[in-house]
């Protein structure tokens, strides 16, 4: 490789370059910004994460490639997954300015850790090479537990820290043990060459590396069997980074199911269709069942978040044709502003009121009614009521299962969606129908109001016209397959 | 033209989002005017509209074009009279509701997006459209119940909300069984009658057909769907009631004649029959309870089962008579009497909840049907419109529901003898429940506790007086609203043969 071409190839990571940077100037300017004014700092990251947009945007239209040597894509389908990550840091960073601030003298460093988390994101969805996936991985991984546990003074912060490191340590192994067999079986680390090499290899030895990764994957995206640290990080977690977890490295960990399962592994030979068609119904009817007792709304949601997974592997499941993997994108961008703006409210109860139980959103209706307007947008979206993101989200996977004759998953997913009405009303319930104890008006900070604001709105605009988020995913997921 | 309709009362609802809540006549007077402008609107086009003419005041505009969803409304003689229903039973019930005074601004914000979505789902003619407008029904009517309903209104409207939703992710399951095997790929709703994509394919057929039975079913709602209905009716508050009865049971039956028959004939011929029975037994079990109830407004309520049971035996025999030629003048009578009946049983039973609401919500407070007794001596008006509406609903020549039951029974009874005559049987119960009734509130000696109740007000009288007028007009001069619905509904049958 000459001169040029590397220089050809670092063009396509200006994304990921330019968030590096702004990681790095935002803790330079938490060095010289004194505390008190720690706001500036989470408006300059804000605004430089929110100017990676320019880059990303402008790759829309380019043919698809891998760069360095063949280890890293540049595609529509990590283009997606760039925007993902980016809207998902902006909007937490923006809910986070006043909350954080309250719970952490560190607050600098808080954003610069979720613009660093941010580049990590953007590299899973792209990486075409299993070593650089786990370096990916591992590094998302790592600053992921040290947000968990940012409030060191509290112990179910710690709580989180530790338990997400535990959990996510063991994962990692065994998923590199996966990837140990893959690469011993196709003697490459190079996804597309996999793809070709696997073909003779033996069936049982893929299924014994398949079920190893899926430990890993299944860990980021909390499907059941690895879910089980979900609530407790939730809970115990900053509630800005609980939002993040449960979109970033959700959406991230979806992208990278779908590059190694879909792009490499041949349903023909290794039946994980039918596998992961039964994963998704246990994951969907596990979270929904076990979110219904919940009286606690960050527990509530982290067992919503593990259903969704469920009702998004529908998508994975029904990949083929032209529903499958459009419908998982959309799914995964309308939930990200959806399930976002959830979190956003509980934020705000969360840092106003000081406190996380559902009860105590009693009478929000008064008290704040365009917050609970908005979080009953959130929570009938969540259900798959229209014209919302996430009913979209729903109604394309649906399709595709349909699409691919999984009638009975369908069937699955619709019991389930009814399931989760129930507990999702209770949070409307609470804020419309069960008085208030007190009636002060509670005082929404500005930037979480446009954090909120931003998420209704995506919610409700992809809900109503998603035509253009149909295009964008439906040349995603084309690319994918070349 | 239809578009504004539909969208007038959002507009309306959005406006008063806006509002200040201090407000409360400018909140009051822009949802009366929304609503009564979109009535007015609908006046226009009932003056418009031809008869027999297929469907008219069609739109249709570019949505979600990759998909092949487009933005599609209309109306034919099967929805127009359901729109007018629905259009007149909103402004009614804004009129009647004048004295709420609980969260004014969020109720009529709700009403409005109800009306919104009422209209939409009768004249929606793409299924993507129709089912957001299907689903957008829901939630207004939860809060209704839930904020401004009786002791249970929590209970009574998650169980309304989780029923009609297991139903409605049903439908949207048969829904995209449609899709998948039209070709090309359509949502259109016109298209897909056209089409009969599931023909041919019974497996596939039965399950789409007993995806939207779920989802209709449950809204009509039928026997032994129907435990949602006493609970949400009784619970809802008055104005919430009427258009629970009035409009959105009418959803049901009409998806039933819309989607059901034309769009799967085949296998709904294969189930007439058990659809058949089942209607049956909505018709003898709604009116043996309700012969048993002492509550007013669940006596009420449990006529509706009974009622829609009129609808279903109607549609089922239409549905039966498939196939058969000679069966076909059958078909159409009974058709016309199911399609006459959703009109008049919207009509009489939104009356008859408006009845109910002017005795409980502002004068007795209680709905004991024995509480009462010899109130025709203190209310002469409430009583006459009162004893005219519970006639209409026995079926009492000269009133409406005469005239659609009389229909569905000559109809019908070409089809399914037997079952017909069973379910005449049900007149019997239906009249003994009424006119019982009628005898403990109105007549007989006074109960002295009653002795100061006044009579009705303006607003009430508002509300009610055109229904009664209704009630009559078309008992006895039925033929321009038959007209309308013979046109569709001749349509229907000859396009199914």
């Amino acid at each position: 490789m000459n001169l040029a071409n590397l220089q050809a190839d670092l063009w396509s990571l200006v994304p990921e370059l330019w968030l590096v940077a702004v990681g790095l100037l935002v803790l330079l300017a938490d060095l010289v910004i004194p505390p008190g004014r720690k706001a500036a700092v989470g408006l300059l990251a804000m605004t430089g994460v929110l100017m990676a947009l320019i880059p990303v945007t402008s790759m829309i239209p380019w043919q698809a490639r891998t760069v360095l040597f063949g280890t890293y894509a540049v595609d529509g389908f990590a283009v997606f997954f760039k925007l993902i990550a980016i809207v998902a840091t902006v909007l937490v960073i923006l809910s986070a300015i006043d909350a954080i601030g309250k719970q952490t003298p560190s607050e600098g460093e808080f954003y610069a850790l979720l613009v660093f988390t941010a580049v990590g994101l953007m590299m899973m969805a792209a990486a075409t090479d299993l070593i650089l996936l786990a370096l990916a991985i591992e590094y998302v991984s790592l600053t992921s537990y040290v947000l968990a546990g940012f409030l060191k003074t509290n112990p179910k912060s710690n709580e989180a820290g530790i338990k997400y490191f535990l959990f996510g340590a063991a994962a990692s192994a065994v998923m590199f043990y996966g990837f140990s067999f893959v690469y011993g079986l196709a003697g490459s680390t190079n996804l597309s060459q996999i793809a070709v090499r696997l073909a003779g290899a033996p069936a049982p030895a893929l299924y014994l590396a398949l079920a190893l990764m899926l430990a890993g994957f299944g860990f980021k995206i909390s499907m059941v069997p690895f879910h089980q640290w979900t609530p407790d990080v939730y809970e115990g977690a900053p509630t800005p980074v609980a939002a993040f977890l449960s979109v970033g490295s959700k959406a991230a960990g979806f992208a990278v199911l779908v590059r190694v399962l879909v792009g490499t592994f041949d349903p023909a030979r290794v039946n994980w269709v039918l596998l992961i068609a039964i994963l998704s119904a246990v994951t969907m009817t596990l979270g929904n069942l076990l979110a219904l007792p919940q009286r606690n709304i960050k527990r509530m949601l982290a067992y919503s978040s593990i259903a969704h997974a469920g009702f998004i592997l529908i998508g994975v499941a029904a990949f083929q044709g032209n529903f499958g993997m459009p419908g998982l994108l959309i799914y995964l961008l309308g939930y990200t502003f959806t399930q976002l703006g959830a979190f956003f409210v509980a934020t705000l109860i969360g840092s106003r009121l000081g406190t996380d139980e559902i009860p105590d959103y009693a009478g929000l209706a008064q008290r704040a009614p365009v917050s609970a307007l908005l979080m009953t947008i959130f929570m009938l979206s969540l259900t798959g009521i229209p014209p919302t993101a996430v009913f979209f989200g729903k109604f394309y996977v649906l399709a595709a299962a349909i699409d691919n004759g999984l009638l009975w998953l369908a069937v699955v997913g619709i019991v389930n969606s009814v399931i989760s009405l129930y507990y999702y009303v209770g949070v409307i319930r609470a804020m419309y129908v069960m008085p208030a104890s007190s009636s002060a008006p509670l005082v929404e900070p500005a930037a979480l109001q446009v954090a909120l604001g931003v998420a209704g709105l995506g919610t409700l605009v992809i809900g109503l016209y998603p035509d253009p988020v149909i295009a964008l995913a439906r040349s995603a997921a084309f690319l994918l397959r070349m | 033209m239809l578009s504004l309709i539909i969208f007038l009362p959002l507009v309306g609802g959005i406006f008063i989002l806006f509002t200040s809540k201090a407000n409360e006549s400018l909140m009051k007077g822009v949802a009366l005017g929304t609503s009564l402008g979109s009535t007015i609107l609908l006046l226009f086009v009932t003056v418009l509209y031809k008869i027999g003419g297929g469907m008219q005041f069609v739109e249709q505009h570019s949505w979600i074009p990759t998909l092949g969803i487009i933005y599609h409304v209309g109306v034919d003689g099967l929805s127009l009279p359901l729109v007018a229903l629905t259009a007149l039973l909103s402004v009614l019930s804004i009129v009647y509701s004048w004295r709420i005074e609980v969260r004014l601004k969020e109720y009529l914000f709700l009403f409005l997006l109800l009306e919104t979505g009422m209209l939409g789902v009768f004249a929606a003619l793409d299924f993507f459209l129709f089912y957001i407008f299907w689903e957008i029904t829901l939630v207004p009517m939860y809060f209704l119940i839930a904020i401004w309903g009786g002791p249970r209104r929590e209970y009574a409207a998650i169980k309304f909300f989780l029923y009609t939703l297991i139903g409605s992710l049903a439908m949207l399951l048969a829904i995209l069984l449609m899709y998948f095997n039209s070709d090309p790929h359509t949502f259109n709703m016109l298209a897909l009658t056209q089409q009969q994509p599931l023909a041919g394919k019974p497996v596939l057929a039965a399950l789409a057909f007993w995806g939207f039975f779920l989802a209709f079913a449950i809204k009509v709602p039928m026997w032994p769907f129907h435990t949602w209905l006493p609970d949400a009716h009784v619970e809802a508050p008055t104005a919430g009631s009427v258009i629970l009865a009035g409009v959105l049971l009418k959803m049901g039956t009409y998806g039933f004649v819309r989607i059901s028959l034309p769009m799967l004939p085949d296998v709904f011929r294969t189930y007439a029959p058990a659809v058949a029975v089942l209607a049956l037994l909505g018709i003898v079990y709604g009116a043996l309870v309700a012969l048993a109830q002492t509550d007013l407004k669940k006596l009420v309520a449990y006529s509706s089962v009974n009622h829609m049971g009129y609808v279903m035996l109607g549609v089922a025999a239409a549905a039966a008579a498939f196939g058969v030629p000679e069966k076909a003048a059958a078909a159409n009578t009974a058709l016309n009497g199911a399609v006459f009946e959703m009109v008049a049983h919207g009509i009489v039973t939104g009356a008859l909840f408006l009845i109910v609401g002017v005795l409980y919500d502002y004068r007795a407070h209680t709905r004991g049907v024995d509480e009462f007794g010899g109130l025709g001596a203190r209310l002469p008006v409430y009583t006459g419109i009162t004893t005219v509406a519970m006639l209409a609903s026995l079926g009492l020549p000269g009133l409406m529901g005469f005239v659609a039951e009389f229909f569905i029974f000559v109809g019908s009874f070409g089809i399914f003898p037997y079952l017909t005559a069973v379910a005449v049987t049900g007149v019997v119960f239906t009249a003994a429940m009424f006119l019982w009734t009628i005898q403990r509130i109105f007549l007989g000696p006074v109960n002295e506790r009653w002795a100061a109740l006044p009579d009705m007000d303006t607003r009430e009288q508002v509300s009610l007086v055109p229904l009664a007028v209704l009630m009559v007009v078309f008992g006895l001069f039925p033929k321009p609203l038959l007209d309308v619905i013979n046109g569709a509904m001749a349509v229907l049958v000859t396009a199914v043969r």
